[in-house]
């Protein structure tokens, strides 16, 4: 197994009170498409969005434990969030264009991370909306606002957006879930694509997508891992009862 | 038609009269003014100064209230406006609840309920205290005073209304809490625009806290550090007069103010969808 | 690297800027108060409130009529506006064909757009003489039109608008479900405001009512203009008055010739200022379990 580029350790989280996450323990393996299953409120949303610390805007949260990124705790005061949240990037389930034309939304990430140059930024935009499919449709129209895209086309927008920065990994908070099949497919076939370059943490509840997806699965349940493995063995030979449980539908 | 449907009737009868007695009120403000006004209103009314003997009847127009309330309003708010993005971003730095960004939006909506006889009596100390003198300078400052909290929680309100998700999108592409910032401003423009043009009406209008800041003189203004005509005042100071010729110019100078404050309602509208384009939804 | 110094620098700046504007309230309490201070030596908080002789060039200040002026004209106001503008909302917000709504909710806006100034222009010429020629003679006085009547009108039509927005909203956050349920139950339209809609609203219409007061308390133009300006108690509303702020407003050229003047003047405000301060911050407190401000969308 690759070494991990994520590797979580007793990683409970509290917010307001309330027990969301339960002494995590996992690695995520670098360079494949980790899976994390599991029924719709069980934390799983919550495991990702920590480990870019967009968990740090909600309101009332208590951590213990760590999660290591290359050896250091992304928790620990002295990391640099903007730089993590560069390396670390994140396409939710309904796609969030910001305010501006096409072209600025993907321009957007390397404008902040200081690359101004017009024509490294231009081909930049131009190699990532190539990247996920969408140069040819929108290159007559890249000053248009991002939201007059249709919803498939913003999600891959988003990943362009996301890509523009040159990350280490995605997190993908149930990426497909809002778009119609079609697109749906088009951004599975662009994820397994880019694994090979990319650390790809994907949540889903949707077991069918899981199995086309991962290399990687972690199933969580209740705010616990129940079992986490190769997705090979994972899917045919399951070790704990309730997973077995999950695989044959007998909930979630 | 038994107890229940009766009472429908009946107060289906008084809302129609109360909303009628309303209506009827804006309509007879609105035409008071305009009938009074335009027949008041000519080239010379509004190009030219008052001439010698205004107040005695002799000629001249209102053209030093105009210039001199549009140099006044203009100002207060760009000063405002300086002093109000920066606050109103403020109160958006963080998405947790904080007890003390709530004790700051109290603290102004109260400054927002003060009279604006309170401010100018305020501001009138103030100058009392080091000697100055009423200008066309202190008038900005009392009306930028208090326009100030009012344009700062229209900002804020504007900013609430933005979707967190588009917050959510700045920060996972690796944005620092000022360029988050930034970005909700490009999606609060339109709002904030509308803003500013209300805090202009609201601005122009006011006659209260300028009445001991400002002062008032026949001319155009010179310099900021002395006095200015404004049209509120006009009225004010001309409406009673025995003399019609004067009467007339408070009547024009209203008519005046009330186009001003049309204009700016009718323009927030106007330009607000103009700049709809790259707002997300 | 520069980037977290500009935006340290920048979130320190927006923070000395809050902090510094969030204190406008207090510095103007304490230059309210430390102005007044020397009436204070020469007379005391009740006699400054409750006594009637006005008489600043003996150094004799007695508010009371100028108090009594206010409340006069306030709760005038507030009596004609207050059915209006509850009737008004509730016809814009319940009963109202979309249409009607569209045509006069932006008129609504209009009113409370148009400047006090003009108010007192539209009360001189339009009230004064309504009062004067019309409706005292049917009560058999003769007055010149000047009167608490006149300014009680003229601020009612400056308050309706707040009430009438505010009440508007308040009708909106009750959900389409509950008009249902009680439809479903039999109950005509009027019978679910009055039983079901008003009782989830009516601390937020207090609320607006309560604004609108303190409004109509601060008011200074419109009402000068029209109210006769006579330093006596109103005995009826044909009678003058000379509310607070007008008091401020006319004598400020004053101020400095007389002494202790300007400390009156400067009281008379720091009265206005708690009143008004006293029914904001009630009707915030009324209006904090509706949440109108404030909401951050999800």
């Amino acid at each position: 197994m690759n070494a991990p580029y994520f590797d979580i350790r007793n990683f409970s989280m509290e917010i307001e009170g309330l027990k969301i996450l339960s002494e995590i323990n996992v690695k995520i393996p670098e360079n494949q498409i980790t899976v994390i299953i599991g029924p719709s409120g069980c934390g799983k949303s919550t495991l990702l969005n920590s480990m870019n610390r967009v968990i740090d805007l909600t309101d009332g949260i208590h951590i213990t434990g760590e999660i290591l990124l290359k050896n250091k705790n992304i928790f620990d005061p002295t990391v640099d969030v903007t730089e993590l949240r560069r390396k670390v990037g994140m396409i939710s389930q309904t796609p969030n264009p910001l305010p501006m034309s096409i072209f600025d939304n993907v321009a957007y990430g390397l404008k902040i991370h200081g690359i101004k140059d017009r024509s490294r930024v231009s081909s930049s935009v131009k190699q990532c909306l190539n990247t996920v499919g969408l140069w040819n449709e929108v290159r007559d129209r890249l000053d248009a606002p991002a939201s007059t895209l249709s919803l498939g086309q913003q999600q891959r927008l988003c990943i362009a957006r996301a890509l523009a920065v040159e990350p280490e990994a995605l997190l993908c908070d149930e990426t497909t879930s809002a778009l119609d099949p079609i697109s749906a497919h088009h951004i599975e076939s662009e994820l397994l694509s880019l694994k090979n370059k990319y650390t790809i943490v994907f949540v889903t509840h949707i077991l069918r997508q899981a199995k086309r997806l991962a290399d990687y699965v972690v199933f969580i349940y209740l705010g616990e891992v129940v079992e986490a493995g190769p997705a090979v063995t994972f899917f045919t030979s399951p070790k704990d009862p309730r997973t077995k449980a999950y695989l044959e539908g007998v909930f979630g | 038609m038994n107890k229940k449907d009766f009472e429908e009737q009946f107060f289906k009868v008084l809302m129609c009269v109360s909303v009628l007695i309303v209506l009827g009120g804006i309509l007879s403000i609105v035409f008071t003014v305009f009938i009074r006004g335009i027949s008041a209103i000519s080239l010379p009314m509004l190009l030219e100064t008052p001439h010698g003997g205004y107040y005695l009847g002799q000629g001249g127009g209102i053209l030093n209230a105009i210039v001199g309330s549009l140099l006044l309003a203009g100002g207060a708010i760009i000063i405002s406006f300086l002093l109000s993005l920066p606050v109103a971003m403020y109160l958006h730095l963080s998405t947790k609840r904080s007890r003390h960004t709530e004790y700051i939006r109290t603290s102004l909506d109260i400054a927002s309920g003060i009279p604006t006889i309170v401010y100018g009596a305020v501001v009138f100390t103030i100058m009392m205290v080091i000697g100055a003198r009423s200008s066309l300078f202190w008038g900005m400052i009392t009306v930028a005073l208090f326009i100030l909290p009012i344009m700062i929680r229209s900002i804020d309100e504007i900013m609430i209304h933005v979707p967190k998700k588009i917050i959510i999108a700045a920060f996972t592409l690796g944005s620092t809490r000022t360029e988050m910032l930034l970005v909700v401003l490009r999606q609060s423009l339109p709002g904030i625009l509308t803003a500013l043009l209300l805090a202009f009406g609201r601005g122009i209008g006011d006659a209260a806290s300028i009445l001991f800041t400002t002062g008032y003189t026949d001319s155009l203004p010179t310099s900021i550090f002395e006095p200015v005509a404004t049209l509120p005042l006009a009225i004010l100071f001309q409406i009673n007069s025995p003399y019609l010729v004067v009467q007339q110019r408070a009547y024009a100078a209203g008519l005046i103010l009330l186009v001003i404050v049309l204009l700016v309602s009718l323009l927030s509208r106007f330009l607000s969808q103009k700049f709809m384009k790259y707002v997300v939804k | 690297m520069e980037r977290k110094i500009l935006d340290t620098l920048f979130t320190r700046v927006m923070f000395v800027l809050a902090f510094l504007i969030s204190l406008i309230t207090v510095v103007i309490a304490l230059i309210l108060v430390l102005k007044s201070l020397p009436l204070f030596q020469i007379s005391s908080i009740s006699e400054l409130l409750f006594t009637s002789i006005w008489q600043p060039a003996e150094g004799k200040f007695g508010f009371y009529p100028f108090i009594m002026g206010t409340i006069w004209v306030t709760l005038l106001s507030m009596a004609i506006a207050i059915p209006l503008a509850l009737l008004s909302s509730i016809y814009l917000a319940e009963y109202a064909p979309r249409h009607i709504r569209n045509a006069i909710k932006p008129l609504i806006d209009l009113l409370a757009g148009i400047p006090s100034i003009l108010f007192g222009l539209w009360g001189i010429l339009v009230i004064v003489p309504l009062v004067r020629n019309d409706i005292a003679p049917l009560y058999g006085i003769s007055t010149t039109g000047y009167c608490v009547l006149s300014g009680g009108i003229v601020l009612s039509f400056m308050v309706l608008p707040i009430i009438i927005s505010l009440s508007d909203e308040l009708f909106r956050t009750v959900p389409l479900s509950t008009r249902s349920a009680s439809f479903a139950m039999g109950a005509t339209k009027w019978q679910t405001v009055k039983y079901v809609l008003i009782r989830k609203i009516y601390p937020g219409l207090l609320a607006a009512i309560i604004l609108g007061f303190s409004r109509a308390f601060g008011e200074t133009m419109a009402v000068l203009m029209v109210v006769g300006n006579v330093a006596k108690v109103p005995s009826s509303v044909f009678d003058p008055a000379y509310p607070l702020p007008a008091l401020i407003a006319n004598n400020y050229g004053e101020m400095l010739s007389i002494p202790l003047y300007d400390s009156a003047l400067m009281f008379a405000a720091l009265i206005l200022f708690c009143i008004v301060v006293l029914f904001n911050i009630s009707a915030k407190m009324l209006l904090m379990r509706f949440q109108i401000e404030g909401v951050r969308h999800e």
